[in-house]
């Protein structure tokens, strides 16, 4: 099939255009999402090991030859991505069965959540950097209905500002590829790569990858660009909120993963001092964030800049090694931050309350919920043999091969926060006496809704004790970012 | 004008759209059909064939819009939806990429040899959905006074 790599856009894509023709029939909206998510999986699965057979696979829509049409490139770093948003939208939505209300669901919320995944799925895939672009703006405005679906005042107060925020970010990207246009006359990734090189001003090049890092740093929240997350997710609902933390933030690392090691890693030490200086912020920041709020869910979103920060210190290092560490630790952190989204979130629905000083003795009456977040939030923090531990280790031993101290020390430090931060939830949320008889909204659907949460944390744990077996896909995906011509080669056929 | 009153004058302006209104849509179908080598296409053509339909909003009311044109704006979206990504599909099953339209010559009763395009059936999906979200949009803002 050589058009293998079109599937995981187009299946769910259909899914959500044949719910948009019954959006009262609840029943038929769970079960065509969740069917056509677990097709859609399938079939990235599939796509890993036809990668992983035949190489880099890519489709040329319209069958316009490479460097002039628009190509669709599936490496095993995109199929490893797609794969995992994949599973991860399944176990959101899965869990968004129990969580919502009907009336909810009625509101066109599934078909928003698959478009959010045809975006996603569609950036991780496309080899040109205007479909970037375009599928940024798909997931952007999906993101734009679920954040406002509710209504509550406060959540329109947040939505108005994640709306400028992300308006203003796509104007400065068509002003980005703008530029790159006009330098270089061309925008699909493989061929920019093989010409900018040629250009003879690569100070030109420097200021527009800086361009992009302020667009990509906008949607990933890169200190000092993050000043809107904390705000924008914590009014979401939880399912919403396990989208956007574990998939929204994690596009824009992406972003910046592929435009940095294909196009702008040349030249000047200026962009990996720059991208390294943003790292180090991100990850002060969060940690400050981490430990300094009681509210649950702020905990867990301070907890993403962390992720993020220490995903682009491995980035910007950019070696075999630590970039194998970023790709390791950007898997790990999808698949345990949703995680932990839906748990921080149930325990905000048993309690009625986000604040830590109103929870305690959780444990007592859930035992299976207690245990579930105990082991994610160990695996956050990266304790052994859990699947947070490998992405750090190899992204410190890149830093430490490059000669430096101070960034690894940073990233070994930042662990302690994150284990402080989410074992404190664990301590006043979990061990103790029950403060009062919680009777949240929740409670009711407990034993359904800790069924998909438990499998996406034992995923995660499979993820950390199959270490071994999934590095072969780590390197294969991490070669052609360290050797572009393996990209370049694949794409334009000559 | 006298505000307060409900029966506001406007024969000049509801005469003149209906009227004006057939010229629109016939002129928003030429430059539908007009899109492929020269300026046009279904988004060009779906916008106007919405500006027609505004019009006839501002004229009348939004319920004798509902009741002279009942259509669902919402499902001729997904209508909309359906045929692109259906002649986007096609070619996957002749093992061609995704996106690959066929085209031919044919000879038509009353028009001649003529070339017949796969693209043209994506454009009425394009046509469609520009329609239908333009007119829900201005629904939506319009229905809540």
């Amino acid at each position: 099939m050589i058009n293998l790599p079109i599937f995981p856009i187009v299946i769910p894509a259909l899914a959500a255009i044949f719910l948009l023709f019954a959006p009262k029939q609840v029943r038929l909206q769970r079960g065509v999402a969740l069917g056509a998510l677990l097709v859609t999986f399938a079939v990235t699965v599939l796509l890993i090991f036809t990668v992983s057979q035949d190489g880099i696979m890519t489709v040329n829509l319209g069958n316009w030859p490479a460097p002039f049409g628009i190509t669709l490139v599936s490496d095993m770093l995109s199929a490893l991505l797609v794969a995992t948003s994949t599973l991860l939208v399944f176990f959101i939505v899965w869990f968004a069965t129990y969580y919502f209300s009907d009336a909810y669901e009625s509101n066109y919320v599934y078909v928003a959540m698959l478009f959010l995944l045809v975006g996603v799925n569609g950036a991780f895939t496309t080899g040109d950097i205007f479909n970037l672009f375009v599928f940024f703006e798909v997931f952007l405005i999906s993101s734009y209905v679920l954040i406002v679906l509710g209504g509550k005042g406060v959540q329109l107060r947040e939505s108005i500002k994640y709306l400028l925020v992300n308006v203003i970010a796509s104007a400065l990207f068509v002003m980005a590829v703008a530029l790159l246009y006009g330098t270089v006359g061309t925008l699909s990734l493989a061929d920019l790569a093989q010409k900018i090189p040629l250009v003879e001003n690569q100070s030109v090049i420097t200021v527009i990858g800086v361009f992009f890092v302020i667009v990509f740093g906008l949607k990933g929240a890169l200190v000092p660009l993050h000043y809107w997350l904390p705000g924008s997710y914590v009014v979401a609902p939880t399912p919403i909120l396990a989208m956007f933390g574990a998939l929204l933030t994690k596009v824009g690392v992406y972003s910046i993963l592929r435009t940095y090691t294909l196009l702008f890693d040349g030249g000047s030490a200026f962009m990996q001092n720059f991208l390294i200086i943003l790292a180090v912020l991100t990850i002060v920041i969060g940690m400050t964030g981490a430990i300094a709020y009681n509210d649950v869910k702020l905990i867990i979103i301070y907890n993403i800049m962390i992720a993020v920060g220490v995903i682009l210190y491995g980035i910007a290092l950019n070696t075999q090694t630590s970039l194998e560490g970023a790709l390791y630790y950007l898997i790990h952190d999808m698949l345990i931050k949703a995680a932990l989204f839906m748990l921080v979130g149930m325990m905000i629905g048993i309690t009625k309350s986000g604040q830590l000083r109103d929870m305690g003795g959780l444990i007592t009456r859930f035992p299976l919920f207690g245990w579930t977040f105990f082991i994610a939030a160990l695996s956050l923090a990266g304790i052994p043999p859990l699947s947070g531990f490998f992405g750090k280790l190899l992204i410190v031993q890149g830093g430490v091969g490059e000669g430096s101290l101070f960034g690894p020390l940073l990233i070994l430090l930042s662990s302690l926060f994150v284990l402080f931060s989410v074992i404190k939830i664990f301590l006043y949320g979990f061990w103790g006496e029950e403060k009062r008889v919680y009777d949240g909204p929740l409670v009711p659907y407990m034993n359904r809704l800790i069924v998909p949460t438990f499998l996406l944390v034992a995923v995660a744990v499979a993820y950390g004790f199959g270490a071994e077996a999934m590095h072969p896909f780590i390197t294969q995906a991490i070669e052609p970012l360290v050797q572009p011509e393996i990209y370049i080669d694949a794409v334009i056929k000559e | 004008m006298n505000r307060k009153n409900d029966q506001v004058n406007d024969v000049i302006l509801q005469t003149a759209a209906v009227i004006i209104f057939f010229i629109i849509i016939v002129f928003s179908i030429n430059l539908f059909f007009a899109g492929h080598y020269s300026p046009g296409g279904g988004f060009i053509g779906g916008l106007m064939t919405a500006a027609a339909l505004v019009l006839l909003l501002l004229a009348f009311d939004s319920k004798t819009l509902a009741a002279v044109l009942p259509f669902d704006y919402r499902k001729m979206t997904a209508l909309g939806l359906v045929i692109a990504m259906l002649t986007s599909l096609h070619s996957i099953f002749w093992g061609r990429p995704f996106l690959t339209h066929a085209y031919d010559k044919f000879d038509l009763p009353l028009l001649g040899e003529q070339t017949l395009h796969t693209a043209i059936a994506f454009d009425l999906g394009v046509y469609l959905v520009v329609i239908g979200v333009t007119m829900t949009i201005i629904q939506t803002i319009g229905e809540s006074e």
